[in-house]
């Protein structure tokens, strides 16, 4: 057995930068690759887009990325574990193998199945979110519950070299291959914990080596045009070095890697995952050396009995219409633009709202009303369930050309449908995951 | 007028409907100063009509970190909200407005 891995992780989310993912197998000496690109509401659309076409449903840049990847995959010997099979993981699976043959590559693919519940969901069980039951949601799109390490890990035990998986939670894809690796015990709560810590570090990628953390003037990081992912080698005991390849940009350093570790935290002393409920209070960062950062501590209690479902449904439409005004008077041109198009269909749409952008979009009016700017961009969006309706806020927009205040321009127009994601709790033992092998 | 701005970095998270902030300072002989000076009901009156729900702290001495849990906060949530940053995003830096 090793006494230490390498773990990198190369995309944080579906549509994330391609080449750090490359660079980091020809380069890092990796073990295993990760590639978390599935969230909350992605695995919904990918659940529609496989009604529409059964070999659908897997993620949408899953063949380019392992069109470039498989080759150095196999030549530098490492893994990969991915969770790029979305809402069909055996049609991802497939398309891998028929890359693989095109590329004249073999290769063994293992699946992880079983997150999706959509025939076992109780339609009387009430979301986390609001307590209603998921009948009042309408129409459910999709269900799939968060696999942990227990789904993963016989998948590891294969001879594949790729492990495709549909939902899992994000921080098992790097907690599988320690416990693979070290011959850890699944009841092991502290080493789950110190896992964990790891692994939900590492699962926004780029947002450890400074991105997402960077300000010109408070939090400078070098290189970003040029930004590489991280990789961390983890020793036995369960600490962890955190690393970059050499000559990539951004930057190493432990108040990018606290950002990172409170992200998305709700309670700090207890983040709930299917394998753990860990710890990150006492989580311990140390700069070893330039763009070299030990991570250690953290701890854990045992996993829960249930496991958290992603729902998913249809939430209507959404229209939006933008157009900006400058110079003098440009703030009250644009709100008599904006009190035009709210007397003319403001009434028509459950949810509608008219904001002003360099002026109240984003932080609303208490904070943001310091001084008037010298241009000023209306944006109105209403929320409808019929398309027809959504549609009007663009074209209403659109007509202030010619029918509204003077020196308008720029109008754009969007319509999207919306999805809707809620969650519910089910007894994990009701959930049976399994794992099937494909072959190039 | 001196803000937290001038001291301390903030990061952003969504969950649902709630909007989580955390805060650390540049230097850590500070830590004590936010602790004192950025409280739940500091953070829930500056961040106004954003916050619907409750505020809740956590203090965690030994990261140098406040995070804070809004409640309500995302108007329903990233995925079906009509804000522009749905997600909430840009708020760190609403937080780092208030004054010192």
């Amino acid at each position: 057995m090793k006494d230490k891995i390498r773990i990198g992780c190369g995309a944080g989310f579906s549509g994330d930068r391609f080449e750090p993912a490359l660079m980091l197998t020809e380069r890092g000496n990796l073990d295993y690759l990760v590639l978390e690109c599935l969230a909350e509401r992605t695995i919904a659309l990918a659940q529609k887009r496989k009604q529409q076409n059964p070999e659908l449903g897997y993620d949408i840049f899953l063949e380019r990325r392992i069109e470039s990847l498989l080759p150095l995959l196999v030549q530098h010997n490492t893994r990969l574990i991915t969770n790029m099979g979305a809402a069909n993981p055996i049609a991802g699976a497939q398309k891998i193998i028929e890359l693989a043959k095109k590329l004249g590559i073999k290769v063994q693919v293992a699946v992880v199945l079983g997150d999706d519940v959509f025939d076992q969901l109780p339609a009387a069980a009430l979301s986390m979110e609001e307590n209603k039951p998921l009948h009042a949601y309408g129409q459910l799109i999709s269900a799939n519950a968060y696999l942990g390490v227990d789904a993963i890990l016989p998948a590891l035990k294969t001879s594949a070299q790729i492990i495709l998986t549909g939902r899992v939670a994000d921080p098992s894809l790097f907690l599988a291959p320690m416990i693979h690796e070290f011959g850890w015990s699944e009841s092991d709560a502290d080493r789950m914990g110190k896992g964990t810590v790891i692994g939900h570090l590492m699962e926004c990628a780029g947002q450890l080596t400074g991105g997402y953390f960077a300000d010109p003037i408070s939090k400078p990081v070098p290189g970003l045009a040029n930004l590489g992912h991280p990789l961390v080698e983890i020793s036995r005991e369960g600490t962890g070095v955190i690393l970059k390849v050499e000559g990539t940009g951004g930057l190493i350093h432990p108040q990018i890697a606290k950002e990172q570790l409170l992200y998305e935290v709700m309670d700090p002393g207890n983040y709930f995952t299917p394998d753990v409920i860990a710890d990150f209070r006492s989580v311990r960062f140390e700069q070893l050396g330039p763009n070299r950062l030990g991570v250690s501590g953290g701890t854990g209690k045992m996993k829960p009995e249930t496991l958290k479902v992603s729902v998913g449904y249809q939430a209507g439409w959404i229209g939006e219409g933008e157009i900006s005004y400058g110079g003098a008077h440009a703030v009250e041109r644009a709100k008599l633009a904006g009190a035009i198009i709210q007397q003319r269909i403001g009434s028509y749409f459950d949810e509608f709202r008219v904001d002003f952008i360099g002026l109240n979009s984003l932080h609303g009016d208490s904070i943001s009303l310091t001084g008037l700017p010298y241009e000023v961009r209306l944006r109105v969006a209403g929320k409808s369930s019929q398309k027809e309706i959504a549609q009007l806020v663009g074209e209403e927009v659109e007509a202030l050309y010619t029918n509204g205040p003077a020196g308008g321009g720029g109008a754009r127009k969007f319509v999207n449908e919306v999805i809707g994601v809620v969650s519910i709790l089910i007894d994990r033992n009701q959930i049976k995951s399994e794992v099937q092998l494909f072959e190039s | 007028m001196r803000k937290l701005a001038d001291l301390a970095h903030s990061r952003a998270g969504d969950k649902g409907n709630t909007l989580i902030l955390s805060l650390f300072p540049f230097e850590e002989e500070n830590f004590s100063l936010l602790v004192e000076k950025v409280t739940a009901e500091r953070v829930k009156e500056h961040l106004g009509q954003q916050i619907r729900g409750k505020v809740h702290r956590h203090v965690l001495p030994e990261l140098h970190a406040l995070l804070f849990t809004c409640e309500g906060a995302l108007a329903g949530g990233v995925t079906t909200s009509l804000a522009l940053d749905a997600h909430g995003k840009t708020l760190s830096y609403a937080l780092l407005e208030l004054p010192l």
